[in-house]
């Protein structure tokens, strides 16, 4: 790989920052969360932390692995629906934490219309579609004209979307146990097709368009950010409300329009899982899901780049389903909830690691710029940079990628 | 009707706590979202003291230890968001949702842990506090007054006494309002922002106790606090962040949320037959429109969530 011809160093790439400092985060989030297990249990803590890691492959059999991967990826699909959502907004200025509620009210609607309806999956997800829009529509109308804050609303409207789930969902549960009645015996045509994946992935019946759809959406969202009009509109009126209005933008529009979005996704998403019949609603659920918030974990691990989200989705989801093969006689599987709030958190501090690495570029530059001066070769090597192996490298050309 | 009565005093004490510990944290200048994670670990605090305080302590003692725990869990936790949020300029609003999460998953894990160690077989994450909890309450007639309920009108008292009539509440609005400009007669910034933090820290974590004590006599840490640290962040903005004010909001949310849990003994209310859950909505509506309609002009401190730099002017 060749080097740019302007000597940059490695921590002033935006790219590669972003990827160390979500690394970063993720090492020091695991590392607290082992801390965390030694305090409760010293000898299992090891074993704990590697099962969570492991995920799937704490299965030997192969076939099992591959299915139990898939699971996960099932899981991954409303996750990355969720966090492009949250990132959607937070590149217009808006810190959508109403991503958990829109993306109960997806489910919701997805549900009832597959088994109240039996309509068929595409109509079912569509209709997620829309009124998750509209729910998110209310936040940002909210917004624009009455100047609510739209963590407060979207709060609220978590919980109000959250009452309203399991009231609705009550006409279609199983009339034994709070559970929402299996989709694929009662409505088959309503569950999302698989076009084959199942026999990919050993016969996981899960598998389903969702999760290649929702890769697809993040590199649209990641073209619709960076190469549209459109999106370059609605990121002027996050930088700015009132430069954008002036440069004749209808910024109000803009806001409404970016948090309809983002409810879509997040509606998607409930509809992406539970249109796959993997789980059922249970109505007498008492907390908002954690999908939401974990979506905002992937939203910042990711660097807040959709396409980095993908890989930062599958591992917030990776350990979350890991946390399952904790061995259940000394910890709970609460602790990958744990490591992802920890892992949040940490996010929080992305900022200064960020100035830390460029601070530290700058110094660097300086030093060999003299050296420059000094010396008339094509390339000279600040000592920390010699240090550096290749592999550094390629990490950075996979940042610059992100 | 005196069980409303009682529910409504109760729950609307706990929203006044916690809402009026928003309230210094938001003057310091920061927005404190992590209120719901502070209330359940201040009240995994307070619940662990009860649990693991000998049987035959006398009653005051108990009230005190508890309150102790409470609040040394509390603000303990609150430090994380301040020193995130004050000494390295982070999101404010990334790290209080990381502490509202953290807060739950960390309780859980805890409880657990504690239990499985006690009986190897118990994988709940409950603690009961059924003795204990006798010390917090007096019966008037068959009123059950808890203490709390003067805790919370103490917490008023002082709240506005600190913030309008002393030096240091006023310094530390004015860190709210325009730090810079204060960094120029000399107020140390940071400490007071630290301060409203760490107060924040001690009132939300009561009113986390205050919450767990309220009906029940054993918490599943599972459910966290139920939003209710999200409800009195909309008490304190319904409030617009003057103690006056959020004592009568958290009166009026406390009476809806109170409803919600004996409206089947008020027979009008039981006649119209509304499921529970429209109860357990009620709060969050309300105050869904009262916001819209009160945000338009909203008195929130200017520099609220904007972490502060000296070099700025």
């Amino acid at each position: 790989m060749s080097k740019p011809k302007e000597k940059k160093s490695l921590f002033q790439n935006d790219g590669f920052q972003a990827l160390l400092a979500s690394l970063i985060c993720i090492v020091l989030g695991m590392l607290i969360g082992f801390i965390v297990l030694l305090f409760i249990n010293p000898s299992g803590a090891g074993g704990a932390i590697t099962a969570v890691i492991k995920n799937f492959l704490n299965y030997s059999r192969a076939s099992l692995q591959i299915k139990n991967f898939g699971n996960t990826l099932v899981k991954m699909a409303p996750l990355l629906m969720c966090s492009l959502s949250v990132l959607f907004c937070y590149k217009v200025g808006l810190f959508n934490i109403g991503v958990a509620g829109q993306y109960v009210v997806g489910a919701c609607i997805s549900i009832y219309a597959a088994l109240a309806w039996g309509l068929p999956w595409w109509l079912c997800l569509l209709l997620a579609i829309i009124v998750g829009a509209i729910y998110g529509a209310i936040v940002g109308v909210l917004k624009a004209y009455c100047n609510v804050n739209e963590v407060i609303s979207g709060i609220m409207l978590n919980w109000i979307g959250l009452y309203t789930t399991n009231m609705i969902l009550s006409s279609v549960k199983e009339s034994t146990s709070p559970y929402t009645l299996h989709i694929r015996d009662y409505s088959p045509q309503s569950v999302l097709p698989n076009i084959g994946f199942s026999k990919l992935f050993a016969g996981n019946e899960y598998m389903s368009i969702a999760i290649p759809l929702a890769i697809i959406i993040a590199v649209a969202i990641k073209i619709i950010l960076d190469k549209t009009k459109f999106g370059y509109e609605l990121k002027a009126t996050g930088c700015n409300k009132n430069a954008a209005k002036y440069a004749g933008m209808a910024e109000k529009q803009n806001i409404i329009i970016t948090l309809a979005i983002g409810g879509a996704l997040a509606a998607c998403g409930g509809a992406f899982l539970y249109l796959t019949d993997y789980e059922l609603w249970e109505v007498t659920t008492s907390s908002v899901p954690g999908m939401g918030f974990n979506g905002i974990a992937a939203a910042f691990l990711g660097g807040l780049n959709p396409v980095g989200t993908i890989f930062a989705s599958y591992f917030i989801q990776h350990i979350t389903s890991g946390g399952a093969y904790v061995d259940k006689t000394l910890y709970s599987s609460q602790i990958s909830d744990l490591i992802s709030a920890l892992i949040i958190y940490l996010c929080g501090f992305v900022g200064f690691m960020k100035l830390a690495m460029k601070k530290y570029s700058a110094a660097k530059a300086a030093k060999s710029g003299q050296i420059d001066n000094v010396n008339a070769e094509p390339e000279p090597k600040a000592p920390e940079e010699e240090e550096a192996p290749t592999d550094l490298d390629t990490k950075s050309e996979e940042g610059g990628k992100e | 009707m005196l069980l409303l009565l009682q529910y409504t005093l109760i729950f609307s004490s706990v929203l006044m706590l916690v809402a009026l510990g928003g309230c210094y944290s938001e003057h310091s200048g920061v927005i404190n979202l992590g209120l719901e994670g502070i209330m359940v670990i201040g009240a995994l605090g307070g619940a662990l003291v009860m649990r693991f305080l000998p049987s035959g302590t006398p009653g005051i003692l108990v009230v005190l230890l508890t309150i102790g725990g409470a609040v040394l869990f509390g603000v303990a936790y609150s430090a994380l968001l301040a020193v995130a949020c004050i000494n390295f300029k982070a999101d404010q609003t990334i790290v209080g949702t990381a502490l509202n999460i953290l807060g739950t998953a960390l309780a859980t894990v805890l409880v657990k842990a504690i239990n499985m160690h006690i009986n190897p077989d118990d994988v709940s994450s409950t603690i009961q506090y059924v003795t204990p909890k006798q010390s917090f309450i007096a019966y008037i007639g068959s009123f059950q007054f808890n203490w709390f309920m003067v805790i919370a009108i103490l917490a008023l008292v002082v709240a506005y006494v600190v913030l309008y009539k002393t030096k240091f509440g006023l310094r530390m609005m004015a860190c709210g309002e325009h730090p810079q400009a204060a960094a120029s007669v000399g107020i140390n910034v940071y400490k007071m922002r630290w301060s409203g933090v760490l107060i924040s820290g001690i009132f939300g974590s009561l009113g986390g106790i205050c919450y767990i004590l309220a009906g029940v006599s054993e918490w599943k840490f599972e459910n966290g606090v139920a939003g209710f640290g999200f409800l009195a962040l909309a008490v304190m903005i319904f409030g617009q962040w003057k103690p006056t004010r959020i004592a009568l909001a958290a009166l009026l949310f406390g009476m809806f949320r109170a409803l919600s849990n004996v409206y089947i003994g008020i027979d009008f209310l039981a006649a119209l037959n509304i499921p529970s859950t429209v109860y357990n909505m009620f709060p969050y509506i309300i105050s869904l429109i009262v916001l819209a309609f009160t945000s338009k002009n909203s008195k929130a401190p200017k520099a609220e969530g904007i972490p502060y730099d000296p070099g700025q002017r």
